[in-house]
């Protein structure tokens, strides 16, 4: 496999920043997982999907719009009509599901290297990351686990919920740094730690 | 404006990107039916009231829709899944050649 190598590196600012005087209210990181895998079902198919998810990732997703299962070593959500994020801590995720799925059931797009995962959590994530999108981010409209796909201008963004108070962001990786910068800024009334 | 995407549920008009009328019937390719062309590229009915629509949800699920928008109000009445929908047989036609 090629190294991969964080877009964020030019501008990685370990430590806390802005008005962190009154204590962190959100922590910003990369999680870097080995895996992203793009999964879509042809019509009528995501069933097969679902289950392939499950031999494959071993992660059981409800049924409805954006359903999801969060997790730290590995995790899943839906963020279209039949169409699924795996992310995997590990390498190697989309041949396993190459040899699961077959081509009349679904496609499979390895994006491992196409997003950049970015995690925000913290009392104040809710806040700030409501400062970008414009959907609920309450946690009865956007319960633990769901996903959802939106856009910060022309920025695209898929976001899982993966616990009360933390979020994982998918970017494309084009769009990665100038996204974190952003998000920086953001996070400088509430007082942020990069880790 | 609000478009309520049946995936991603409500969501602001600048996460959609507008694909055209949904009126319109694209004629076989195959087809050297000059006024049926005219019709399909030009001939719109540009109704004050209920307009039928197509969407693409293109910043969140990216699913085309079909939306029914009131153009005096911009009030959404109806969306669903083009793909489940299949196309509308539009309601009228605007004459070929004929005057507003």
């Amino acid at each position: 496999m090629v190294e991969q190598e964080s877009p964020l590196k030019p501008v990685w600012q370990p430590g806390s920043h802005g008005n962190f005087a009154a204590g962190i209210g959100v922590y910003l990181s990369e999680s870097a997982p080995g895996s992203i895998v793009q999964l879509a079902a042809w019509a009528g198919k995501e069933k097969a999907v679902l289950q392939a998810i499950k031999a494959v990732a071993g992660l059981k997703l409800p049924d409805g719009a954006g359903g999801g299962a969060p997790g730290e070593a590995r995790a899943a959500f839906g963020f279209a009509p039949g169409k699924f994020l795996v992310i995997d801590e590990q390498e190697g995720l989309a041949e396993r599901f190459t040899q699961a799925l077959d081509i009349e059931t679904g496609t499979v797009t390895d994006l491992s290297h196409g997003r950049t995962a970015i995690r925000i959590a913290g009392p104040k994530a809710e806040w700030v990351l409501s400062k970008f999108f414009a959907i609920d981010f309450s946690a009865t409209a956007f319960p633990i686990g769901a996903g959802r796909s939106t856009v910060h201008h022309e920025i695209f963004v898929h976001i899982q919920r993966s616990a009360p108070t933390q979020f994982e962001l998918y970017v494309f990786r084009s769009f990665a740094r100038s996204f974190w910068q952003a998000l920086c800024r953001a996070s400088e009334e509430v007082g942020y730690e990069v880790q | 404006m609000l478009i309520t995407c049946p995936y991603c549920g409500p969501r602001n008009v600048s996460e959609y990107t507008y694909q055209g009328d949904g009126n319109r019937t694209r004629p076989d390719p195959a087809s050297t039916d000059q006024a049926a062309w005219n019709e399909y590229v030009y001939d719109r009915l540009n109704p004050a009231g209920d307009h039928h629509e197509i969407w693409q949800h293109s910043g969140g699920c990216r699913a085309h829709l079909r939306v029914t928008r009131n153009t005096l109000t911009h009030v959404v009445t109806e969306v669903s899944f083009a793909r489940d929908a299949g196309h509308r047989k539009s309601e009228r036609h605007r004459k070929p050649g004929a005057h507003a």
